[in-house]
């Protein structure tokens, strides 16, 4: 039925992807979400006022990018049912992130797997940890 | 230690937002994939949406005069605390079919709990809210619980 899914072991790794986010990429995400925070867009106003050492990358892009990292994966074989994150820590423009994954759970009743998921910082550091659940056709 | 959440800020405990009336259109969707650089091409024509282009959808459009100095839109669905300082806290979404152009969908926030914890470095509040987006005809399409942490 599905081989897909038959396929798929705990443990597997998602594939990695890094996003280096840009002034403009970044100006484009808050215009979408109409998001007005000066942090994202105005230096002088980011460091001299609320402290950050550079502008601040939202973190709901964050959890944006770990959520492609599921559904890149799993592409046209699977729905994504769950998803969930946390911001733990800012990053800043100049940094490039990294999306991981991992299977932790396979359920073949139910036709599910659930993965771990991070953005992970330059330093290997996971800033924003989260989790999703797939819920693969059969 | 004496409570720093008041009866009056419990009393929010079950009280929901008016309900907030979204229409996904094919530009929008367009817009936010290309801003997060989304790779399929489903997102990229706006045939269906992000999981997380909700998230921008839900975002209110007040006047200009409604957003502070440092642009943020004053939330008035928070009741007054000790502690002032407001971090995001984390989200789950169960969702139940992605959204589409020409949804109309109806969202609902309600305060869910109020919790007290003591940090590392001090007390922290814990707010938590359930969201449901519907159709107008009443299917449930996403449901969230997010948390914000007042410290």
């Amino acid at each position: 039925m599905s081989a897909r899914f038959d396929a798929i072991t705990v443990g597997d790794a998602l594939p990695e992807r890094a996003f280096t986010a840009s002034n403009v990429s970044l100006f484009l995400y808050n215009a979408a979400i109409w998001n007005a925070h000066r942090i994202h867009y105005d230096a002088p106003y980011t460091t001299d006022v609320e402290k950050h050492p550079a502008v601040v990358i939202d973190g709901p892009l964050q959890g944006d990018w770990m959520s492609q990292c599921v559904l890149d994966w799993i592409g046209e074989d699977g729905a994504l049912v769950k998803f969930q994150y946390a911001n733990r820590r800012a990053s800043y423009l100049g940094e490039t992130l990294k999306t991981v994954g991992r299977v932790t759970a396979k359920d073949d009743a139910a036709k599910t797997v659930t993965m771990e998921l991070g953005v992970q910082n330059e330093a290997g550091d996971v800033i924003a940890p989260g989790s999703a659940v797939v819920r693969f056709g059969g | 230690m004496p409570s720093m959440v008041s009866d009056e800020a419990r009393s929010w405990i079950g009280r929901s937002q008016p309900p907030i009336h979204m229409e996904v259109t094919r530009r929008d969707i367009q817009k936010y994939a290309v801003a997060t650089e989304q790779r399929q091409q489903k997102f990229l024509n706006g045939d269906e949406a992000p999981p997380m282009f909700l998230f921008g959808l839900l975002r209110p459009i007040v006047p200009l005069e409604g957003l502070g100095p440092d642009g943020i839109a004053r939330d008035g669905f928070l009741p007054d605390f000790p502690l002032k300082r407001i971090m995001a806290g984390g989200t789950e979404m169960t969702y139940h079919r992605p959204l589409r152009p020409g949804d109309k969908l109806i969202a609902t926030k309600t305060l869910a709990d109020i919790q007290e914890k003591q940090g590392g470095t001090g007390p922290l509040i814990f707010v938590s809210y359930d969201l449901t987006v519907e159709t107008e005809d009443g299917e449930v399409v996403v449901e969230e619980r997010s948390t914000r942490i007042i410290r």
